[in-house]
């Protein structure tokens, strides 16, 4: 098939918000939550899709299963038109929410399976070896008989990925899977989805707005914000549209005078001891961290990776930027013709 | 059937659940059977006054207390079956999660509430009803055939009562305050379904009223086929109408709500 298995063409949606405004007054808004995006993901692909809060990605996931409509575009995944045959999709996707749990919370994590077993017809074959599988490489042999309301939120998030993939989905949609978890839990469920995707040629779009992420599983990545597509493409094309910077925090035995260091690093804040240096993000800390080091005090130090609100606030100052460059050039251009 | 085989595995589950709270379910057990006991000197003293109140003697009074008793929790005449989880669900918007599964949300949720209740009749139901037939004179049936013509009547009022929350809890997809309609309903469900006064004791356009809510279909029923007060296979044709209508009723319901989620998102 030429066109993507998973085909977004022009999709928005819009909400009506009804809000009260005095006595018995209501106000009616519009929010546009979704606003005509396009993208086309292969099978096999594993896509990052990124944003701040409130950016629009849970609503695309959403039009993606088929649980909301689009108010306008043309949506398909797997030629299916998502929200018009939500029950056939169901069987050839699956879904997990970061915030929310498709598994029985006072019944063992093994009796949520079962379910899934009967309520998607997995032949009772597959569903063995499936479960197996699953069961090993997300490290759940300890959990089956826990009731889920015990289980940490790291170890739910592993249940639920489980849960989500018993009948072999071709494309796994995942909403925020990080969100909450702590370091070792997050690297569990990167290292997983890693080999699904590479082993299984399974299908993964990735919701998150945790940069590391993508970083880390992602070749490609979209970037919204505002219900639009601001980006789509690879992870250091992202770095270099937002021209991103790192942070390096330093303390610093005493409190000194802001550091000296190489352009295109500099300090951007000192407290006491401590100092920020921003240095970009496509560049290695380590030659800013021997210099500092031969030159200072050092105490201690540690580098904190951009975050996604920064790269975007820069992506929009380039955007605007570069529209006002092009009016100006065309604006040039009659004058003198 | 497969879709036979997932709504069965549903109740099992809705019945293990339940089975996990064993604290809760000796409380109960105690709440109930002292219930009983203060219900049981009461309409002593109001049969001593009045007897043959409501066409019933004495012994059948009392056996109604202890009928009551044990089906207070299995019939949810005071809430607490499956209806309170499904509208957390709704409103904290899990419940669009449940949409995009391969499963009727109604067939899931009555099964699970069966199986709940199932789990509430052995449970719960058993030991105050054991413990009144054996301290207290009860009217009760020596052939097996009531016995079960009773256990079927309890059946659908199983149906009729899951009905009623359904749609109860569906509400919460338009009230902001459905919380405080679902106590109202419940405590209104209290009253009609004849668990303070059984309900043929109520006199004139009252009575008439209140014995046609399908609230009459839960308690009042099974324990007047029990009691040989009604035959059977009226009490199912009635208990029927009233499962059929509410369950149609909740369909619709659902379907309304159903759009509404998928136009905005709940
Ligand atoms: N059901 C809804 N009704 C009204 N507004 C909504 C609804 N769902 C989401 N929104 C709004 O749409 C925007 C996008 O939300 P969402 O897709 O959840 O963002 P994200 O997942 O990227 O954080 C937000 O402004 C949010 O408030
Ligand atoms: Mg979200």
């Amino acid at each position: 098939m030429d066109e993507g298995f998973i085909d977004v063409k022009g999709v928005e949606k819009v909400f009506e918000v009804r809000k009260k405004a005095g006595f018995l007054k209501r106000e009616r808004r519009q929010v546009r939550a979704v606003d005509s995006i396009s993208f086309r993901v292969a099978r096999g692909e594993m896509v990052g899709y990124i944003g701040p809060n409130g950016a629009g990605k849970s609503t695309t996931i959403k039009m993606l299963t088929g649980i909301l409509t689009p108010s306008g575009g043309r949506l398909r995944v797997a030629g299916i038109d998502p929200s018009r045959e939500r029950t056939r999709l169901a069987h050839r996707i699956g879904v997990v929410f970061g915030q929310r749990t498709t598994l029985w919370w006072d019944l063992p994590l093994i009796d949520s399976y079962k379910l899934m077993h009967r309520m998607y017809r997995i032949p009772d074959g597959r569903y063995r070896e499936n479960l197996d599988r699953l069961v090993e490489l997300l490290d759940l042999s300890e959990l089956l008989d826990v009731p889920v309301r015990q289980l940490s939120l790291g170890q739910r998030m592993r249940g639920d990925i489980a849960a989500a993939l018993l009948h072999d989905p071709e494309v796994l949609y995942l909403d925020e899977p990080t969100i909450g978890l702590d370091v070792i839990s997050k690297a569990k469920v990167r290292e997983f989805l890693r080999e699904l995707n590479a082993e299984r040629g399974t299908t993964v779009l990735l919701t998150t707005h945790d940069l590391q992420d993508i970083e880390q599983l992602c070749s490609r990545v979209m970037v919204i914000d505002h219900g639009r597509m601001m980006y789509d493409g690879p992870l250091a094309g992202l770095h270099e549209a937002g021209e991103s910077e790192r942070t390096l925090v330093v303390d610093l035995e005493r409190e000194l005078p802001p550091i000296e260091a190489p352009a295109p690093a500099r300090v951007v804040r000192v407290e006491g001891p401590r100092q920020w240096l921003a240095f970009p993000a496509s560049e290695s800390a380590a030659p800013l961290v021997a210099r500092i080091a031969a030159e200072y005090p050092l105490v201690d130090l540690s580098v904190r990776e951009p975050d996604i609100e920064a790269v975007i606030a820069k992506m929009y100052v380039e955007q605007t930027e570069k529209t006002a460059n092009a009016g100006n050039a065309g604006n040039a251009g009659k004058a003198v013709s | 059937m497969g879709s036979g085989r997932l709504y069965l595995a549903v109740a099992v589950g809705g019945f293990r659940r339940y089975a996990t709270y064993r604290a809760a379910t000796l409380a109960g057990v105690f709440t109930n059977t002292v219930f009983g006991l203060i219900l049981v000197y009461t309409y002593t003293a109001l049969w001593d006054e009045k007897p043959h109140l409501g066409g019933y003697d004495l012994a059948q009074a009392v056996t109604y207390v202890w009928v009551g008793q044990s089906l207070f929790k299995t019939l949810a005449n005071g809430g607490g079956g499956v209806e309170s989880e499904l509208m957390e669900r709704i409103r904290t918007g899990d419940i669009a999660v449940d949409l995009y599964r391969p499963a009727d949300l109604q067939l899931w949720w009555l099964a699970a509430d069966l199986g709940r209740a199932g789990f509430e009749l052995l449970g719960r139901g058993v030991a105050p009803f054991v413990f009144g037939a054996l301290v207290f004179d009860l009217a009760l049936p020596t052939d097996v055939t009531t016995w079960a013509a009773f256990l079927g009547a309890v059946l659908l009022a199983m149906v009729v009562s899951f009905g009623i929350r359904y749609l109860v809890a569906l509400s919460a997809f338009w009230l902001l305050d459905a919380k405080g309609v679902a106590q109202m309903v419940m405590f209104t469900g209290w009253f009609c379904s004849g668990m303070i006064l059984p309900l043929n004791v109520f006199p004139g356009a009252l009575g008439e009223v209140v014995r046609t809510l399908p609230w009459s279909a839960l308690l009042q029923a099974p324990a007047d086929v029990l009691l040989g007060h009604a035959d059977p296979l009226g009490t199912y044709a009635f208990q029927g109408m009233w499962a059929v209508v509410l369950l149609a009723a909740g369909r619709m319901a659902q379907g309304a709500a159903t759009r509404r989620v998928v136009l905005q998102g709940g």
